[in-house]
């Protein structure tokens, strides 16, 4: 029986992701030049099975900048525990330098300079270099994708995903689960998935009338690899039909149904697995609920809330290694499975430094094909920008700033609605704004532009609505998502109370005014869940926008004011 | 292309409807009484009851909720948000194979779904599980 000392010892041991050397005057060194690819990939084999993961990539098949949340605050039993620690908490408390490779990978603050500096991340030809490396060190190794993989991009859009599942084909998995893959509508879905050369799971997709296991998406894989037999149980997203068009894929249920998660496990063990490995797509807090319920799964890959961590968190005897998003980084674990048992792992988070690791020649060119149709509309410059424009944060993100203005100019309303969406990519400062920069922050199939009245009753029963979302103290009752963006309405929220009682001070920027319950106010947003929204596509609004502007430039938003943290 | 008027009137009336989410049931009384009535007073143990509902409903006009009380004669499930929050009582005869059933009960806002099984011997068995009915939008 390992002990929990000996997985700590473990997890320490994989805790520095890179040679932690400093990199002192980062803004003045060609930083790339002090890291390699052979230090990227750096592993020391273990054990006997391998586990490749990439998760949450939004379509991004190109290098990319992303911008690693400043505020990202946890409830509950989760306060102060990672992933809610950022920015110089963070790098404290892993141990990283400041102006390290790692700090530009995992953390915030500096990030434009450091962007300066070490580049783009991502690129699935780099990813593939990557798992092409593991697999030369262990060539059963078993590929995961953790999902959100066909959405998300200019080319992704025109295509229907067409793009992803090429490319990612081309990687060879041996499975994968699903989030925003289904808002592309049952119909394609089922399309893709017929065709997939390795197996979509999910042992929480229900078909919805009769509220049976869904026959297209098996629960789980069992895979013969080192000697041993490794069970993979797919769960996709839970909550789809709440935080996605549920009229989109009408025929199906989710739900994080432990209960059957608990029968497949204990189905995989009967049927001789000797380690469990959960392909998850709930979140990270979900997960460690999730394996505090849950008996017998020895590892869970974590989606859907893009937390990138140095070291697996160790939830009883399961761990729970989250491996971030848009293509930014690889993991890799090693597993020493005997005696019907995890005897240990060793893991490592590859960031994916675009100058540093080579792209692969072969998926290098299979991408510029399915983006060459479409190049000159996607590279087609509509702006610049004098921020740094980037998505992830609690409350705001200077792209939602900028996405709201446009919704307030473009469609003459008082209050702007943007939703609380993880992907997109960041810009730095002195960049173009390009059509595929664009589409990147905005590309979904349901991305109409409402225009419409609410009161000021029913704006604070939003707010509420998807605060609590976020902050429930139950993680089973969060969606992953972050709080819904505000232009115009100004509110103070105070994260610790219950629903109803969390947002107050609700103010018209406008004129400072108090929000009136009972009066009315003409809103815009975007990516409604309600069928028959009409409206333009967001990013036409947006693009519109930003040709009047011709250089963006985003002021500090104070208008959420965060307490009770 | 602007909303027509007809579509904000729409889009107004839904919006209006959602108005009353996350406020607290106001008829969880109602459901202690219905209880009690059942019971007739008598003390209510938990732990032989199993009710399986989602922790936040898809649809909260036809939300799956399922249970199971091995020993159980009947078993009645409350809804302590709805006005009358009798939900359907379920009777097995000494013949029933499995003591479980399930169905589907329409929420209008977030509460508890509370099921109490009249065992062989003439105790009570109660499970409760709150079940969340949101605006939806929003993930991640």
């Amino acid at each position: 029986m390992i002990s929990r000392r000996d997985f700590l010892q473990v997890g320490m041991a994989a805790s520095a992701i890179v040679g932690g050397s400093g990199f002192g005057n980062w803004a003045r060194l060609a930083a790339q030049q002090s890291l390699t690819q052979d230090q990227l990939l750096e592993f020391d084999t273990f054990g006997n099975v391998s586990l490749i993961h990439i998760t949450d990539i939004h379509g991004q098949l190109k290098p990319i900048y992303f911008r690693e949340p400043s505020i990202n605050i946890g409830v509950g039993g989760n306060k102060g525990a990672v992933p809610h620690v950022t920015g110089s908490d963070f790098r404290k408390l892993y141990g990283i330098d400041d102006g390290s490779p790692s700090h530009y990978a995992l953390s915030s603050g500096d990030f434009s300079a450091l962007a300066q500096g070490y580049g783009r991340v991502g690129g699935l030809d780099r990813v593939a270099t990557v798992i092409k490396a593991i697999r030369a060190d262990r060539p059963d190794a078993i590929l995961l994708d953790g999902g959100d993989t066909w959405h998300g991009s200019y080319t992704t859009w025109k295509t229907q995903a067409q793009d992803m599942f090429n490319v990612m084909n081309a990687l060879s998995p041996d499975a994968m689960t699903f989030h925003w893959e289904f808002t592309l509508g049952s119909d394609r879905v089922h399309e893709l998935v017929e065709q997939l050369p390795f197996a979509a799971l999910g042992q929480n997709i229900f078909d919805v009338e009769w509220d049976e296991p869904a026959e297209l998406f098996p629960p789980y894989k069992m895979f013969e690899r080192g000697g041993t037999k490794i069970a993979v149980i797919g769960q996709a997203f839970p909550y789809m039909p709440i935080a996605n068009p549920r009229w989109m894929f009408p025929e199906y249920s989710f739900g994080i149904r432990d209960e059957n998660m608990a029968a497949m496990v204990e189905e995989v063990r009967a049927a001789g697995a000797e380690c469990v490995v959960v392909l998850s797509h709930n979140g990270f807090d979900v997960d460690k609920k999730m394996a505090s319920v849950v008996p017998g799964i020895d590892v869970i890959l974590s989606g859907h809330t893009h937390d990138a961590l140095p070291e697996p968190v160790l939830v009883g005897q399961t761990i729970i290694v989250p491996s971030g998003s848009n293509g930014k980084f690889v993991s890799r674990v090693d597993l020493d499975i005997r005696d019907g048992r995890m005897m240990g792992y060793r893991s490592k988070l590859i960031p994916i430094f675009s100058d540093v690791i080579a792209p692969d020649a072969e998926v290098a060119s299979l991408i510029d094909a399915e983006r060459a149709p479409y190049a000159a509309e996607m590279a087609e410059v509509i702006g610049q920008t004098d921020s740094l424009l980037y998505r992830r944060g609690n409350f705001n993100g200077t792209w939602d700033d900028l996405i709201c203005d446009a919704l307030l100019s473009e469609r003459d309303a008082e209050i702007a609605l943007s939703p609380g969406v993880r992907w997109g990519p960041s810009l730095i400062p002195g960049q173009d704004i390009t059509r595929e920069d664009i589409f990147g922050v905005t590309s979904m199939s349901y991305g109409q532009a409402y225009r419409t009245e609410f009161t000021g009753e029913f704006l604070k029963v939003v707010l509420e609505d998807v605060a609590d979302n976020i902050f429930n103290p139950d993680p089973y009752y969060q969606q992953g998502g972050d709080m819904v963006r505000t232009g115009g309405l100004g509110y103070r929220i105070d994260v610790s109370k219950p629903q109803g009682q969390r947002i107050s001070n609700m103010t018209l920027l406008k004129t400072g005014e108090p929000i009136d319950p009972a009066r009315n106010y003409v809103v815009a947003g975007w990516a409604s869940v309600n069928e028959g929204t009409e409206g333009p596509q967001i990013w036409d609004v947006v693009e519109s926008h930003i040709r009047k502007l011709g250089t963006v430039t985003v002021s500090e938003n104070n208008s959420v004011d965060v307490v009770g943290v | 292309m602007d909303l027509t008027r007809r579509k904000m009137l729409a889009l107004g009336t839904s919006a209006l409807a959602m108005a009353s989410l996350g406020a607290v049931p106001a008829f969880a009384s109602l459901t202690d009484d219905a209880i009690a009535e059942l019971t007739g007073g008598a003390d209510i143990g938990e732990g032989s009851v199993t009710l399986t509902a989602p922790e936040i409903a898809e649809n909260g006009n036809t939300v799956p909720i399922g249970v199971e009380a091995p020993g159980a004669v009947e078993i009645t499930l409350y809804a302590d948000g709805n006005p009358v929050p009798n939900v359907a009582t379920f009777k097995f005869g000494p013949l029933s194979a499995s003591r479980s059933a399930s169905t589907r009960i329409r929420l209008a806002q977030t509460q508890n779904v509370v099921a109490i099984a009249k065992m062989e011997d003439g105790s009570f068995q109660m499970a409760k599980a709150e079940v969340k009915v949101t605006i939806g939008g929003c993930g991640g």
